[in-house]
Parts: C-alpha cells; structure tokens; sequence
C-alpha cells in the first residue's frame, strides 16, 4: 500500500521544498508553543532574573544563584517533603495495589463483584467533593480518635489505595499464566512465597506503568496536603510554591528555580518510563 | 447425605482457605477506601443536613444547608463559571489535539521527537505550570504574553487580573495543558483506522476532507466519547489551576465550585454549607456520568 494511504490527510507523503518548509514550520511551532514555558523556566531558573520581562528562551548568563538562595527559604525542605510523602505513598500505593490485583485476578470467592463496584465507586468519587469531610475525618479517625492533621500519615495513608493501579495491575496479572502458580504450589510453596517469588516477578512491566502513573499522581497532589499541613515546615513543594511568590523578600529567580525543582521529578520519571506510560495511558483511555 | 466425604471436605475448608486469603490480601485496599472515601462521603453527607459547631455539638438544619447554597448569588456564578471554564477547556483540547493529531500523524522519526516535546505539559505539576503562566500573563506591556500579542498588534492586556479575561485566561492554560493529551489518545486511535478504507474512498475519487468526514471522525467517535466524558467530569472539579492563578480574583470573576467549597469549608470553617456544596457538584458528576453512559449506549444502538 502506498505512503498516501497510511494517514487521514496523507501529509507524510507529500514532498518538495515546500511542503518540507510547511512542516518544519509546523513542528517548531508545536515545539515553542508547548515545550517553550518550560524550557523558559529551565533557563530562568539558571540565569539571573529580577522581573517577568527577563523571562524568556535565551539565556542571560548562567548563575546558581537562584538555587542558593532558595535554600535559604527552605526549598530544600519542602522538596524533601514531597520526596517523605511520595516515597512512602508510593510504596504503600504499589503494595497494596499488588495485593489487591492478586485477590481479583488469581482468586475465585463470593463477593468479587461487589468489590469491583467499590473500586469503581472510589473512582467515581475525587478527592475534591470529599475534602472537607475528609479534613474533618482526619482530624479524628473513627474510631481511634487519632488526629491526622500536621502529620505525614494524613498526607500518605489516602493516597495509598487507588482505583485505577489495582485495575490496571488485575488485567496484567490475569495474564500471568496459571502453570507457574500451580508448579509453584506443587513445590510446596506458600502463598505469600508463591506472591513474592512467582507473580510479583512476572509482573515487572506492570510495576512499571503503576510505579510511574502513582508518582506522578502522588507527586502533584495539591489538596491533600494543602488542608493537612499545618505549618509551613510541612509544607511539600507544590503547595509551598504560594508561599513563596507571596513573599516579598523572594524574587522572581527563586521562585523559577523552586518551579524547576517541582516540577522536575514528574517529567523525569515520564522521560525515564516514557513507554509503559504511554501504554498505561492508551489501555487506561480506551477501556475507560 | 449428612456425612460429607473426606475428599469434598478438603476441597470445601481449602475453598475456604481461598476465600480467607482473599478476603485477607484485599484487606489493606479496602479499609484505606473505607476511610479515606466511604466514611468522609458519608460524613459529607452527614454534614450536609446539620450546622457542624465545634465543641457544641452540631444541630440538624434540614435541608437549610442547601437551601443557603442554592440561593447564593456567589455559589451559582461559582457554577456557571466552572460549566464554562469545563466546556471550554475540552472543547478547546479535543478540537486542539484532533487538528494536532491530524497534522503528526505517521511513521516518522522526527514525529517522535515532535510528539514527546509537545506531551511535556501533561505530566508536569499542575501548582509549578500555573507559577510558570502566572508569569507570562505579566500584565504589564513587558510580559511575555502581552509581547508576542504585540508582534500581532494586539494591545497589552491584563489578562489574569481583568474581570473579563480571567477565565479565558485560564482556560488558555487548560487547553495549552489537556490538548497533547488528547492528541496522544487521537493518535492512538488513528492507527486502528482500516487503510484499506482510505484507499477505497480515493479510488473512489473523494478528497482528503471527505475523507476525513466519512471514514476518520467517525472511527474515532468512541475515542472522542471517552475523551469528551473525562475532561468534562474532571473540568468540573477543577482546583489548583484556578486556586493558585487567580483564587477566585478578580471580584469573583473567576471563581469555581471548589476554590468556593474550599473557602466556606477551610477557611470560613461554614462546613455544613460547605458539605452541601461538595454534594451539589457530586451530584452533578454523577448525573453528566451516568447521562453520558446512556447517551452512548443508545448512541451505539
């Protein structure tokens, strides 16, 4: 089948100077217009900038200034704070996605169907309609009496069972195939041996998608730790961006740099994990 | 049969067992939903009926809660706000990303490079992408914004802090932000066009445009469906942009349901009323999901 069939419009196959000339025009403004802000950022935060008019895609020097400085207002701080919060939430993410999948994938028992509801029902349920139940809830957990407000349990322990890893990682694990299990099982391995060594291996790919969907979810959580931290020295990166612009002593330059630093992670890992992101994209958009 | 056979017995406790372990690995997912989502929505509910006074026990108001919500003149241009800034963030990210989708669509492996560059704004974090556009709304005639405006001829405006260009402000932002992701999942879903129908169509003598009209934007009308349905359902609880952008300023002009809901509940500590919204914008989730399901499923018909 020729070129001229393989898109909607068929542009791949037009050739000559000037549809050369229309598509390196085409792709360069695709390129300013949405990679463009955040590169102005990566050079601002490297360069010295007193006000918005310096900031632009061309470097005016290069100085580490703005980074030093921002250790001063405790960038450093909040930034290991969302590393605390997206670390252990993470972890308690994965795991408890891992157990779930393994029940709904790998097991037969009464009940399945109205554990599927619950899970779609969290997912149908955001964060934003609850928040001020929930600030209301953490403050004192039923039936302990515990208060969750300030902590850094509040910020992680709600964000450790989400809907979507357990869905994404129960249609993995239902294709690891039974064989292993049952040669395992025959081996006399134990359930949580046969988790371990067995599934939770064969899984690695799926790990990978949930691993990257997980941090970035966790990692741009506003909300959550907007009504738990109750003071600045709890504050995670994202939420103390506010502050920062507010202060008057804080210039444009640190502000840039604390920016950087926020958002660096999250493209990052997208960069690192650029595959199984796309995946766990695309299945995720198309089952809905 | 009163005496169950030996064999049937070890398979029954084993079934058993199984369920046990079950039961036991879905434990930790189930008591977090439990409390951090059953138990506040059910709170929220709750709250929603009574005036929630600290330290001297809350008393039930009915549906007073409501009532108060529901008159005020503040809550219903919260809402008309969110609709717009919804409906206009996803209608500009799906016409956005189809067009993009259209233009990069092939094999090549420069178009992979073009592709990555322009999904950047998708997975950065929400609180620094809006720092990062605070900054290029500059509203003097030096910001960024209102420069490359100028090379155009458009006079210096004052785009986050004008009544009426906030929100047109931040929808920019919406699209710029959901338009690469729209485009990937188009993307996605133009590889699963049948070639053979294109090549059909030309031989029939139709041009690209009708091309387009009979054979892609029809292929693609589950995708745009599903794409449709969540940027809609997500536009309706939008938070960070708008709470760090312009907080609602100015003089309202740009406030949503939750910058709202937020302020009355965490900062005017008003958390029956609060509630009440929270359930209001629940509801409409709901209905504009379960409204899309069915118009779907009679669509597919």
């Amino acid at each position: 089948m020729s070129d001229r069939f393989d898109s909607a419009l068929g542009l791949e196959a037009r050739r000559g100077p000037g549809a050369w000339a229309a598509k390196l025009l085409l792709y360069t403004t695709m390129v300013v217009v949405f990679a463009g802000p955040l590169v102005a950022l990566l050079v601002g935060a490297f360069s010295r900038v007193i006000d918005p008019t310096g900031f632009s895609l061309i470097p005016n020097g290069f100085t580490l200034a703005n980074f030093v400085e921002a250790g001063h207002k405790n960038v450093y701080l909040y930034l290991l704070n969302s590393f605390v919060v997206v670390g252990f939430g993470l972890l308690l993410q994965m795991l408890v996605s891992v157990f779930a999948a393994y029940s709904l994938a790998r097991k037969k028992f009464r009940g399945m169907a109205v554990v599927l509801i619950i899970i779609l029902a969290t997912m149908m349920l955001p964060e934003e309609v609850i928040i001020v139940p929930l600030s209301v809830v953490l403050a004192d957990l039923p039936p302990f009496h515990t208060n969750l407000i300030g902590s850094y349990a509040g910020m992680i322990l709600p964000v450790g069972a989400w809907g979507f890893s357990i869905l994404v990682m129960t249609e993995f694990m239902k294709d690891v195939p039974v064989e292993l299990e049952e040669a395992a099982r025959i081996d006399g391995a134990g359930e949580l041996r046969t988790f371990f060594s067995i599934i939770l291996p064969m899984c690695r790919p799926a790990l990978g998608v949930i691993g990257v969907f997980g941090f970035t979810m966790i990692w741009d959580q506003y909300l959550l730790p907007l009504i738990v931290a109750t003071e600045p020295g709890q504050y995670t990166l994202p939420i103390a961006l506010r502050t920062l612009r507010s202060d008057e002593e804080v210039g444009i330059g640190v502000l840039l740099a604390a920016a950087l630093l926020a958002l660096l992670p999250s493209v990052l890992a997208f960069l690192a994990f650029q595959r199984q992101f796309m995946r766990g994209l695309t299945s995720g958009a198309i089952k809905g | 049969m009163t005496v169950a056979q030996p064999t049937s017995r070890r398979r029954l406790t084993s079934r058993r067992r199984g369920t046990l372990i079950a039961w036991l690995f879905l434990a930790p997912a189930l008591v977090l939903f439990l409390y951090f989502k059953f138990i506040p929505m059910a709170q929220g509910l709750r709250m929603s009926f009574f005036e929630v006074r600290t330290y001297l026990g809350d008393r039930y108001v009915g549906v007073d809660n409501y009532a108060t919500i529901l008159s005020d003149r503040a809550f219903t241009s919260a809402l008309w706000h969110t609709v717009a800034l919804a409906a206009g963030t996803t209608a500009g990210s799906l016409v956005l990303g189809f067009v993009l989708a259209l233009l990069v669509e092939g094999k090549a492996r420069h178009l992979w490079i073009v592709r990555t560059a322009a999904f950047l704004p998708v997975v950065t974090t929400m609180a620094a992408v809006a720092e990062v556009w605070r900054i290029m709304y500059y509203p003097g005639d030096s910001g960024v914004v209102n420069t490359i405006a100028g090379w155009v001829g458009i006079a210096p405006q004052p785009y986050l802090a004008s009544e009426n260009s906030s929100l047109v402000s931040i929808m920019a932002m919406g699209v710029w932000r959901g338009a690469p992701y729209d485009m990937m999942i188009i993307l996605a879903g133009l590889a699963g066009v049948d070639r053979s129908l294109y090549e059909a169509a030309a031989v029939d003598g139709a041009t690209p445009w009708r091309r387009l009209r009979h054979i892609t934007v029809p292929a693609l009308r589950p995708v745009f469906g599903i794409l449709f349905t969540l940027a809609a359902i997500r536009g309706l609880r939008v938070f960070t942009e708008v709470f760090t952008l312009t907080n609602g300023a100015p003089n309202g002009s740009s406030e949503v349901l939750m910058t709202l809901i937020y302020k009355l509940g965490l900062q005017r500590g008003e958390l029956g009323v609060a509630a009440a919204g929270s359930i209001v914008l629940f509801a409409a989730t709901l209905v504009l999901t379960v409204g899309v399901r069915l118009f779907r499923r009679r669509d597919a018909r």
